[in-house]
């Protein structure tokens, strides 16, 4: 499986050491012919404003947006979370997403920097052991449409859905050493989604 | 464990964030908007750009509360703010606006010419300058979640960025193939702990995020510092003292991404207008040199 890491702007180095502990061997995609090389793709944390803009202005908006129709396995940790929404609350105006999760997500819900916060959460894959979230200016999921599973929550606020196809966490699995977040999405979403296509 | 706020992680998590990206200096909502608009991932509110500090002269200090509010009402993205060195008051009154990172900047005249803040005293993190590894290293261990290159702000040479840059570089090279057992004189001689200096030399790396600040004026100048190993870059007065701001900004968010990839810098060089005039850091006297502020 061909895993590539969004590399436009954000914390990419993190999430390729944690699909490399996973055992997957990312590259990172900046360019519409990296796009197409990949089977999957993860958005990391970064500003989700920045990721968008630059995605338009280097011709790859339109391409992910094709290849999350198509059906491709794609993770989206905060910013990432942010960018694979349908719908966007206190966005920049006229801030675009991805979208594909049919989800409203509310920027920077947690608070600013200082409301900023890491914490023991349960995360829904069959385990019972707690997971260490950090919570950086984070969002939350505020409304979940047909066909989204919750797979976690603080205070009642979703942090991590999936669709079929499509996982987020409003959380940076890539900050702490337990790679747990990353493996579910290679094991339960990226890998039965591609073998059903093969 | 349970919920914890304003954790090394989170502090530190902050700063990863927003690597890949540019920092602009504005000193009002409008400049705020037009940053945001070019894809900066963080501004920085403060009164007076680096190059007015400069040419006007005086005690240059924290910024108007209600100005930094308006800038955090006009955007989304992260806000920053200067306290003086060693002002642990005006930091403390940052943190109760809740600006999102605090930069200890030696463009502000210090308070302090001794002693830094204790910034593990704060929730909210902080950025500071160095010009060496010794100084990031002094720095890191008083708490600082995030490392900027100093260069000499508000002249638009980039030439002591580059300087700086080369100097921690060069120092983490050097403790990377030393024998364990001279780490200890190394410490010694850098003026730092042993237990970052052993960390640093382990690793290969600083244990923040290193940004580089300090006369880049150009988007060739932003992807000059991201090819010197720096996980971003700050931009002061280069955007907001040039012809076309808007512009400017877009390009050097570009070169930043694209940093190793010249035709993209090319491209994103043309028809910017004027840069900022600048002035040449050897023409400068040298106690009107900031980077030799903080130690």
């Amino acid at each position: 499986m061909k895993v590539g890491v969004l590399a436009l702007q954000g914390d990419v180095r993190e999430h390729i050491s944690a699909l490399i502990a996973c055992g997957i061997n990312p590259v990172e995609v900046r360019r519409p012919s990296e796009l197409e090389d990949v089977d999957a793709l993860v958005i990391p944390g970064g500003e989700s404003t920045t990721i968008a803009q630059l995605s338009e202005i280097f011709d790859l908006y339109q391409p992910i947006k094709n290849r999350i129709d198509a059906g491709m396995p794609v993770y989206g940790s905060c910013a990432g979370m942010i960018l694979l929404a349908d719908s966007i609350l206190d966005a920049k105006q006229g801030q675009k997403t991805f979208g594909g999760l049919d989800i409203t997500v509310r920027r920077n819900a947690f608070g600013r920097q200082v409301d900023s916060f890491e914490t023991d959460i349960a995360f829904a894959d069959g385990s019972d052991q707690l997971t260490r979230a950090v919570f950086i200016r984070a969002p939350w999921v505020e409304k979940v449409g047909s066909g989204i599973e919750i797979l976690a929550t603080v205070d009642s606020h979703p942090v991590a859905v999936r669709s079929k196809t499509l996982f987020a966490t409003s959380f940076h699995p890539e900050l702490t050493a337990d790679h747990r977040i990353h493996r579910y999405f290679i094991e339960e979403v990226a890998r039965p989604a591609l073998e059903k296509v093969k | 464990m349970s919920e914890a706020k304003g954790t090394g992680r989170v502090k530190r998590g902050m700063a990863e964030m927003l690597k890949g990206g540019v920092i602009m200096d504005v000193v009002n909502a409008e400049q705020a908007k037009i940053a945001e608009d070019a894809g900066a991932v963080a501004v920085m509110a403060l009164e007076r750009v680096p190059a007015d500090i400069r040419a006007q002269g005086g005690v240059a200090r924290m910024s108007d509360p209600d100005m930094i509010e308006k800038i955090q009402a006009a955007v989304s993205i992260p806000v920053m703010a200067k306290a003086r060195i060693g002002h642990f008051v005006e930091a403390q009154v940052l943190q109760s606006l809740g600006v999102d990172y605090i930069d200890e900047s030696e463009v502000l005249t210090p308070a302090d010419y001794e002693n830094h803040i204790d910034k593990w005293d704060f929730t909210v993190p902080f950025v500071c300058g160095a010009t060496n590894l010794g100084e990031a290293l002094r720095r890191i261990n008083e708490g600082a979640a995030m490392i900027r290159s100093k260069g000499e702000a508000g002249t638009g040479d980039v030439s002591n960025a580059m300087q700086h840059m080369r100097k921690i570089g060069g120092e983490i090279r050097r403790l990377s193939s030393m024998r364990e057992d001279e780490l200890y004189v190394a410490a010694k001689e850098l003026q730092a702990p042993y237990e970052l200096v052993k960390e640093v030399a382990q690793s290969g790396k600083l244990p923040v995020v290193l940004f580089t600040a300090g006369g880049i004026a150009t988007p060739a100048d932003a992807a000059l510092m991201m090819s010197m190993g720096a996980d971003g870059v700050f931009i002061g007065s280069g955007i907001f003292k040039s012809g076309n701001p808007a512009q400017r900004a877009a390009a050097c968010v570009k070169a930043t991404t694209f940093w190793n990839d010249a035709k993209v810098i090319a491209d994103a060089s043309r028809g910017l207008g004027e840069a900022m005039v600048g002035i040449n850091v050897a023409d400068l006297p040298a106690p009107h040199r900031l980077a030799e502020r903080g130690w």
